[in-house]
């Protein structure tokens, strides 16, 4: 695959689309007409901010440009960049030359749009299957399955573990000692609960109707609870 | 799937759940019914398929020896007493797993399936290179359990192991479940076993004091019309073929109108 001459993230207002601001310019909005036309589903009807960095843009390019996505049925909203030239010719065009937060440069860039998907905390992985007898899963993260926890599969994690289905199997969460972290499960009947430290089995009896429950450390024991 | 006939393996994980014994009265279900069928056993170093099938003094040669070149294929089939479009591949008796490997086994079916409307495998219990060899040309794999919490452990581990595979989920097999003890809920019932193992059942085979006499004679129990085993066999073999097929009554006296009886009465449900 060769080089991306362009970079495009997701923003608050639409998408950004950064451009290099030393590449040839037809050459390189070729290669963005291209990548358009072969994700058509992902940029349909999206409002697109175009970041040129300092490269000045004639107001016949940047309105080329313009048509260009016009025909893709996209909308340039809004034309960053440190070029006096290319603001004229924004202006010209009618075109904003500021979308929000956002302003011309790259490391601004950067910093509006990187998205923490935790903001203080530890990740996590997604299982999106039922864990079978016989899988160990061991996590140095939360693990959330979407689906059972069947008797002999076993969860280990360093954070918490969340059940988006009946867990039957043995489950450690705060597996290095966090007595913080807890369990959740729709239907909790696991044949071992341990977190940090403690320990605990569920009841014998097994005729239950099944309901969400938490299960977290309190007082020095492993307390199961209905989650509201 | 290839051109021609449909490969299904029997298989379970555990031992002793009755993989063998279905996998001779599938076999015999669908020959009665017109179909050409060849049953192969591959638990090598542990027969016996032939046994159950009442074929073992006609053996002559054996998968090991299809695999390693010493017979033609066609030789190594040996034709059923009363169903001439039935066979059976036995298992060498005197190697271990290692001596077929799993593309042997693609190989062999792949020459097989032109010319037969089912081939059926008979997987060994455990989750190696036997149960590997049995797996890997499947069209479909039928799960053999008892309605056990051990078994039913191995057989979900095994669908785990299937899923794997790209082979998976299958259909499961529920055998010899005896219905007065589910009543009594001494039994794991069907909805129990599928409630935990989240596959579809292709059929549901009640306990019979008939399975193993038939066994010991060599004459699978579906051939025996009277058996309520043998009918649940015949009825699995209809659903391997595509065919919508009710599933029996095994409650028997328990059904919804006898408890709707018995609630009137006052009884007590037993």
């Amino acid at each position: 695959m060769q080089e991306q001459t362009f970079v495009i993230k997701g923003v608050k207002d639409g998408l950004l689309i950064s451009l290099s601001p030393t590449e040839q310019w037809l050459a390189m909005t070729t290669d963005l007409a291209a990548h358009i036309d072969q994700r058509s589903a992902f940029f349909a009807g999206a409002r697109i901010i175009i970041d040129v960095g300092n490269r000045p843009v004639p107001r016949h390019e940047l309105s080329s440009l313009k048509a260009l996505l016009e025909r893709r049925e996209l909308t340039l909203w809004a034309v960053l960049s440190e070029s006096s030239t290319t603001v004229d010719s924004a202006n010209a065009l009618d075109l904003r030359t500021s979308a929000g937060s956002i302003v011309p440069g790259r490391t601004t860039v950067e910093e509006a749009t990187e998205i923490n998907p935790e903001e203080n905390g530890i990740t996590g992985v997604l299982i999106r299957r039922t864990l079978r007898s016989g899988r160990i899963v061991h996590s140095s993260g939360h693990v959330v399955v979407y689906g059972d926890v069947n008797p002999g599969a076993e969860i280990v994690a360093i954070g918490d573990v969340i059940v988006w289905g009946r867990l039957r199997g043995k489950v450690h969460a705060g597996a290095e000692g966090d007595e913080k972290s807890v369990v959740c499960a729709l239907d909790m009947i696991p044949t071992q609960l341990r977190i940090g430290g403690y320990i605990v089995t569920s009841p014998a009896d097994k005729r239950h109707k099944p309901r969400p429950e938490v299960a977290s450390v309190r007082n020095n024991q492993i307390i199961v609870e209905a989650w509201t | 799937m290839g051109m021609g006939g449909k490969v299904v393996t029997v298989t379970s994980g555990k031992g002793g759940v009755g993989k063998t014994t279905a996998t001779a009265n599938l076999g015999a279900a669908l020959a009665r019914m017109g179909k050409s069928v060849v049953v192969i056993d591959a638990d090598i170093g542990l027969r016996n398929l032939d046994v159950v099938m009442g074929l073992e003094n006609r053996i002559v040669y054996d998968l090991v020896d299809v695999v390693e070149g010493r017979c033609k294929l066609r030789q190594a089939m040996i034709k059923h007493k009363q169903f001439p479009e039935l066979y059976l591949i036995p298992a060498a008796q005197t190697r271990d797993k290692t001596a077929v490997s799993p593309a042997d086994m693609i190989q062999l079916t792949d020459k097989l399936r032109p010319e037969l409307d089912f081939i059926l495998i008979d997987s060994p219990a455990g989750i190696e290179r036997g149960f590997r060899n049995a797996v890997a040309p499947a069209d479909e794999v039928l799960i053999v359990t008892n309605p056990e919490v051990s078994a039913v452990r191995d057989a979900d581990r095994i669908i785990g192991l299937l899923e794997a595979e790209n082979k998976g989920p299958g259909r499961l097999i529920l055998n010899r479940v005896k219905m007065d003890m589910v009543r009594r809920g001494e039994m794991m019932s069907a909805d129990d076993v599928t409630d935990i193992l989240a596959i579809s059942l292709i059929g549901i085979v009640p306990e019979d004091e008939n399975v193993v006499p038939a066994s010991n004679s060599g004459i699978p129990v579906t051939l025996n019309e009277n058996s309520r085993a043998g009918q649940a066999f015949r009825n699995i073999a209809r659903r391997l073929n595509g065919e919508i097929v009710p599933f029996m009554q095994l409650d028997e006296g328990g059904g919804f109108f006898q408890k709707l009886v018995r609630l009137f009465a006052g009884g007590n449900g037993q």
